[in-house]
């Protein structure tokens, strides 16, 4: 469905990732893992068509159901995004405006793609936010950004990406900020996601634990290039490169060696 | 708390901390807290956002003054101190923040940085201060050339050692991290868990070592104290973590990691509302609107720490007797 084939992105001369190849089929989850500033978060802006000033894909191709997504007009990209490709951010909640109730927002991106009316759309927004467990979805509909907290509004976040069903979610670090009986929260219904909707996502997480938890497939980054790609099992168990057997000895874990 | 054969270097006695809010509301960010800190040992605090272990440490601290309740430091009450005696005594009790760039004025160079406590408490002089960064450097292994460096010019790992060398450069009896390791990458936090462990051993230095995240923290302390919405609800040694944690909160927070060795196959059984506002807590038990093993008397009555096991506390009303 999704297929990236030797992508090079780079911001002014520099490249920032490096022949960058991986494929999805529909419903899967792949993680992409790594450390601060390995290029993991680019790779999806880029998917998206959203690198940030500067950034542009130099090399390789990024199709999407067959179509190159680098000679997408405006247009296309509009219908595109939002429709049959969301993202979802660190935080939902800083990616809102925040003097604008969570209502005007969610039903003005409902009409953008949807001729529906107001009142509709309002109903279709509150039963997206009640299908993401946010009880009394009329009141957060009422509510600004800020009288949420993180988790619901990271769930505001995520019923609005999945408000048209799109095909492809990009998740970039959504879980980073929560606290952890959150995250455990964030991650069931994402995975409910694919399981009900049959929705591909791409998750971005420095988290391995999180990233082996939900990741059919497991992409390991550093420095822009992939280090090690493959099923789940097969980098957790018997990983290829240094870099990534490091990285996960490097997790804490509850049975793990004690320092002290 | 479980009494070691000497004494502890820092403890809390029913400490309580209100703050008043606009509306003339109340909130109790920390509720009877009782803990103790000893000479080598690292207590881990844990909990989520708004449980109060921020709040705690400021009190450690001397940043701030409990509502009610007291704080000793070998021994010396330190919630009566006066002005003076109260910058004497902060050389004894350091801090590590977490995140050095905003605990760092950019516009100081690291030497001047690290050195900055001991001008302040006249142990150096002005000329010693360019040896001493560089002795400090050496201490949480960093090159020495980076004494003429300004925060800016380094990465997370290496601010974050910076910052453990100006807590140490006082030789504090304790040393306070609050989320120190939260905002770097795996590899990284490993290094600075190790630095710290060294550290401890070699200066004999008691750690408190705040952290929501229950792996880690069991990793690296003596004894865990875990927290929510104020208050301590069980305190075990950290090797026990795993296998012994009772209270339904530890729990539902152990069933939240996530490591790469867990079976991936396992629902998540995690809980699912959100904590309460801590201006409205409940009567009673602080949990009790999330746990699925709510009594009655859970919605009236608040549990005590009781003792039930070696080095083991549970505040909550399915252990009583």
């Amino acid at each position: 469905m999704l297929e990236l084939k030797n992508v090079t992105i780079s911001y002014g001369d520099r490249p920032a990732v490096k022949d960058f190849g991986m494929t999805l089929k529909k419903g899967e989850i792949v993680s992409l893992v790594g450390e601060s500033g390995s290029g993991k978060t680019t790779v999806i802006r880029a998917v998206l068509g959203l690198l940030p000033g500067g950034g542009r894909v130099t090399g390789g191709d990024i199709l999407f159901e067959g179509n190159s997504l680098l000679k997408n007009t405006n247009e296309q990209w509009r219908r595109l995004r939002g429709m049959d490709i969301s993202m979802i951010f660190q935080d939902s909640g800083a990616m809102m405006n925040p003097i604008r109730k969570i209502g005007g927002v969610f039903v003005e991106y409902i009409r953008t793609h949807e001729k529906i009316s107001r009142k509709d759309a309002w109903e279709k927004g509150v039963k997206m936010l009640e299908r993401m467990r946010l009880p009394d979805g009329d009141h957060i509909m009422k509510s600004y950004p800020f009288q949420l907290s993180g988790g619901m509004r990271q769930r505001v976040g995520i019923a609005m990406a999945m408000t048209f069903q799109p095909k492809l979610l990009l998740a970039d670090e959504p879980t980073s900020a929560l606290d952890v009986t959150t995250q455990a929260q964030i991650v069931r219904q994402m995975m409910e996601l694919r399981d009900e909707y049959g929705t591909s996502i791409i998750m971005v997480t420095h988290n391995l634990g999180v990233a082996a938890y939900m990741g059919d497939k497991i992409i390991v980054m550093q420095h822009g290039k992939i280090m090690d790609q493959g099923k789940r099992e097969q980098i957790l168990r018997s990983p290829q490169s240094e870099y990534t057997r490091g990285l996960i000895a490097a997790v804490p874990t509850l049975e793990g060696e004690r320092y002290v | 708390m479980f009494d070691q054969k000497e004494k502890p270097i820092l403890e809390a006695k029913h400490v309580t901390r209100i703050f008043s809010v606009s509306g003339g509301r109340f909130l109790r960010a920390n509720n009877d807290i009782n803990l103790k800190l000893y000479r080598g040992r690292t207590l881990g605090i844990v909990g989520e956002s708004g449980c109060g272990k921020s709040t705690l440490m400021r009190m450690f601290v001397q940043l701030d003054q409990p509502t009610e309740g007291e704080i000793f430091f070998a021994g010396k009450n330190i919630t009566s101190m006066n002005k003076k005696e109260r910058r004497e005594n902060r050389r004894h009790i350091q801090m590590v923040f977490q995140d050095p760039l905003s605990a760092f004025n950019p516009k100081m160079k690291i030497k001047d940085i690290i050195c900055e406590p001991l001008l302040n408490f006249k142990m150096i002089s002005g000329k010693e201060k360019d040896a001493e960064a560089r002795r400090l450097l050496r201490l949480v292994e960093l090159p020495e050339e980076f004494a003429d460096r300004y925060p800016h010019n380094m990465s997370g790992g290496q601010r974050q050692r910076v910052g453990i060398a100006r807590a140490i450069a006082l030789e504090p009896e304790v040393i306070l991290c609050d989320e120190a390791t939260s905002a770097l990458d795996v590899s990284v936090q490993k290094n600075i868990m190790e630095l710290l462990v060294r550290l401890q051993r070699e200066k004999n230095i008691a750690i408190g070592f705040i952290c929501h995240d229950i792996a880690l923290v069991s990793q690296i302390s003596h004894q865990i104290a875990v927290m929510y919405l104020g208050n301590v609800v069980e305190v075990l040694s950290g090797a026990q973590m795993k296998e012994s944690a009772r209270h339904p909160y530890s729990m539902a927070l152990l069933d939240s990691v996530f490591d790469t060795n867990m079976d991936f196959s396992r629902k998540i059984e995690s809980i699912d509302s959100e904590i309460p506002s801590p201006l409205d807590v409940p009567p009673g038990c602080p949990f009790q609107n999330r746990c699925d093993q709510c009594m009655e008397i859970c919605r009236k009555e608040r549990p005590a720490l009781r003792k039930i096991g070696e080095e083991h506390e549970v505040a909550c009303h399915l252990f009583d007797e």
